[in-house]
């Protein structure tokens, strides 16, 4: 078997449904080879398009996501991806091609040390130098990629290796014995986590993407039953809790809920689960839950103590901790905090005004209606990420998708290909902004050609809106570089719009068209409804395109370093 | 607190790379670190020294612990071990103070390698106290140059906490 042929043979073994790439010179023999292959490959338009398909693959489906480039520019192409994959903890499987092994380090054609590149954005990466090895390093990528906290994983094969016979076999079982994640809790510790809960008056569970990767959804929702606990969740966690549920505080954090941050800071037990205590989540983090004990669960040790002091640490699987964890829970209601959290949620509920236009809020709740909360969404970066992730109850997990930790735009709308290759049945949606959504449209071509039904709602607000949030409240309204109509002939400084501005491109319903994809468009209220609907019944991918205000900004709001319940609430 | 932390690790390329990565990534500092073979073919030593407070130890070893190749991280400074480090230091030394350096010589131990009319170089292996000490001596000389190699370490058999 040659390189190339073991590449492809990992990809059955490893029961690969789809991959997502790019050909180039130095991936041409695993291309060959593919042409006798019938494992569903998908050609992108762009490397980054491949990794972020292969990444919503991932997320979606809970299998491990694959995409493939050639050296040099296609591999660094892939370097975005990979970052963004490596800080949400997503399991990709990036093969990538490279210069032959006698030409590596003397600069040759599309030569790029791409180990070297992506080592701070991958959990590992090799070089394979032997086709002997190739196997094996096929294997552990696999392995590492999936278990203990997961991650991208990088395999850079030579061309004279894809070229090169092997006769040594793909492994079932692999072994690695620097690598030996660990799984069960510490069950005294598990039995003090017990205890402490029995003895909060006022608990949170505050539970993240962990839950997500460790399929924990039922073992969480139990635990919050059992004890009464209200559970907030992370941009990551969206969707592991139902968040039509009481006891669901929706999220938390900077563009959280007023009363996710009222309850974390007042309650006297937190409960982090699966979850990192990410700035955006804790604001300023000596005042973060600062009357609470706290209990940290985490399968990555070096997430306890990161960014706070915690009273508690079980380092273990998620799944398996809170199993543990429900043999030593006892009942109990807490009537009052509930009491409280009602109260709460009455006071300070996300709203938003009324004011004839198109208001991205309601778009977003109209296609939580429209799609009977059934559907997978993705989301771009920005404000357009915060509104779907505000003002749509997630039920299940696995069907929000948005990059959290390196908040890459032109994530969207790649990924939503990814998850529709995972779900060929199901509704998928990218809830985009008109500056994201450009990052990656040339996977339009992708959609289109593989008939992959994604629609697309662009909340249109002809700026690059989350910046120019930040600008309208912290920077007095200096709107520099974030309007997308200014031309040559607009005026140095502008601190709004108006009739005067120049017309706004692309058309996105011509440039939809363009591709073959349909476009539709929408300006009043009335229409929202009846155009998602249309979108949603249309086959094949959509471009619905909502012109919404660019005056809307997200909240409530916590400034960048404040406590997390001193928020800016916008109209309230 | 300066922590002495041994590690094992697999003798691939690119491990050194790997944690001279995670050092500068997580802005971690490096006081001193040597790199060499072991018995066993697959695996290299390292032994570095950091300083930090408890938190950022506690952060550099189990970060070191998350990479994939290496394979045991001990932080050894806690315990009794046995700490030696190489330096090689060249002192201005005209013939007519041959004995005084020689002197100082002899009551660390150290040994004579290299001698030219004006300098003497000396080779000295021990603890780090003793190779301060001696560079302090030789000082009032005028070192010329000093090559240290970071301490190598290992524990003692009777591992008994400090």
């Amino acid at each position: 078997m040659t390189g190339a042929e073991m590449i492809l043979h990992a990809l059955k073994k490893e029961k690969v449904r789809a991959f997502f790439g790019y050909p180039g010179g130095a991936v041409i023999d695993i291309f060959d080879k593919l042409y006798d292959e019938s494992i569903p490959f998908f050609l992108t338009r762009h490397e980054q398009g491949a990794v972020h398909a292969a990444d919503g693959f991932a997320r979606a489906s809970g299998e491990v996501g694959v995409c493939m480039a050639t050296s040099g520019p296609g591999a660094t192409n892939l370097v975005t991806g990979l970052a963004t994959a490596y800080m949400d903890s997503i399991p990709i499987v990036a093969i990538t091609g490279q210069v032959h092994t006698h030409l590596i380090g003397n600069d040759a054609f599309q030569e790029a040390d791409v180990v070297g590149i992506t080592r701070p954005v991958t959990k590992h990466n090799y070089l394979v130098k032997n086709v002997d090895e190739l196997p094996r390093i096929l294997k552990s990528a696999f392995y590492l990629a999936r278990s203990g906290r997961p991650g991208p994983v990088v395999v850079d094969v030579p061309k004279d290796v894809q070229q090169a016979e092997t006769n040594v076999p793909y492994p079932e079982e692999i072994e690695i014995r620097s690598y030996k994640p660990t799984i069960l809790g510490h069950v005294q510790q598990i039995k003090k986590a017990a205890k402490m809960i029995a003895q909060a008056d006022r608990p949170v569970i505050y539970a993240g993407g962990g839950v997500v990767a460790s399929e924990a959804a039922d073992e969480l929702k139990k635990l919050a039953e059992i004890a009464e606990i209200p559970v907030t969740t992370t941009l990551m966690g969206l969707g592991i809790f139902p968040e039509t549920d009481a006891k669901s505080l929706k999220m938390l954090g900077m563009h959280g809920t007023a009363y996710a941050n009222f309850a974390v800071q007042e309650c006297d037990l937190l409960i982090a689960v699966g979850a990192r205590f990410d700035d955006r989540v804790t604001g300023k983090v000596d005042k973060f839950a600062s009357k609470a004990r706290v209990i940290h669960i985490d399968i990555d040790p070096t997430t306890i103590r990161k960014n706070v002091q915690v009273d508690l640490p079980v380092v273990g699987d998620v799944k398996h901790v809170l199993k543990e964890l429900l043999k030593h829970v006892k009942p109990k209601k807490h009537p009052q905090w509930m009491r409280q959290i009602h109260d709460w949620k009455e006071q300070h509920p996300l709203r938003y005004d009324d004011n004839g236009r198109i208001q991205p809020q309601y778009v977003v709740e109209q296609i939580a209606e429209v799609s009977h909360r059934n559907a997978i969404i993705s989301t771009e970066v920005g404000q357009n990420q915060m509104w779907a992730a505000q003002f749509y109850d997630y039920i299940k997990p696995r069907t929000f998708l948005s990059s959290g930790g390196l908040g890459t735009m032109g994530y969207g709308f790649p990924a939503a290909i990814g998850a529709q290759v995972a779900n060929p049945d199901k509704l998928v949606v990218d809830i985009a902004g008109d500056g994201s959504i450009q990052m990656n449209i040339q996977e339009l071509a992708t959609a289109v050609l593989y008939q992959i039904p994604v629609k697309i709602v662009i909340l249109n607000n002809q700026s690059l809106g989350m910046v120019r949030q930040w600008q309208g409240i912290f920077y007095d309204r200096r709107f520099s570089g974030t309007c997308l109509r200014r031309d040559a002939s607009c005026p140095p400084q502008c601190d709004g719009s108006g009739d005067y501005c120049p017309k706004y491109i692309p058309d996105f319903v011509k440039l939809a068209e363009a591709y073959g994809a349909v476009g539709l468009y929408a300006d009043k209220p009335e229409q929202v409804i009846p155009t998602l609907e249309k979108a949603f019944n249309t086959p094949g991918p959509v471009i619905v395109e909502f012109k919404i205000s660019e005056e809307e900004n997200v909240y409530p709001m916590v400034p960048a370093g404040a406590p997390i319940d001193q928020m800016i609430r916008g109209m309230a | 607190m300066r922590h002495i932390i041994n590690l094992e690790v697999e003798n691939h390329s690119g491990v050194l790379a790997r944690i001279a990565g995670l050092f500068s990534a997580r802005g971690f500092n490096i006081e001193s670190l040597t790199v060499a073979n072991t018995e066993s073919e697959d695996e290299s030593r390292m032994t570095l020294v950091v300083r930090g407070d408890d938190a950022i130890i506690e952060q550099v070893t189990k970060q070191l612990n998350k990479l994939i190749d290496i394979i045991r991280v001990v932080d050894i400074t806690a315990n009794y071990y046995v700490g030696r480090e190489l330096v090689l230091v060249r002192v201005n030394c005209p013939p007519v103070k041959r004995g005084d350096v020689y002197q100082v010589v002899e009551i660390f131990g150290a040994k004579v390698v290299d001698i030219s009319h004006k300098t003497m170089t000396m080779e000295i292996v021990g603890p780090e106290e003793k190779i301060d000490a001696f560079l302090e001596t030789m000082r009032p000389f005028g070192i010329k140059e000093v090559a240290r190699t970071g301490p190598i370490a290992m524990l003692r058999e009777s591992k008994k906490k400090l």
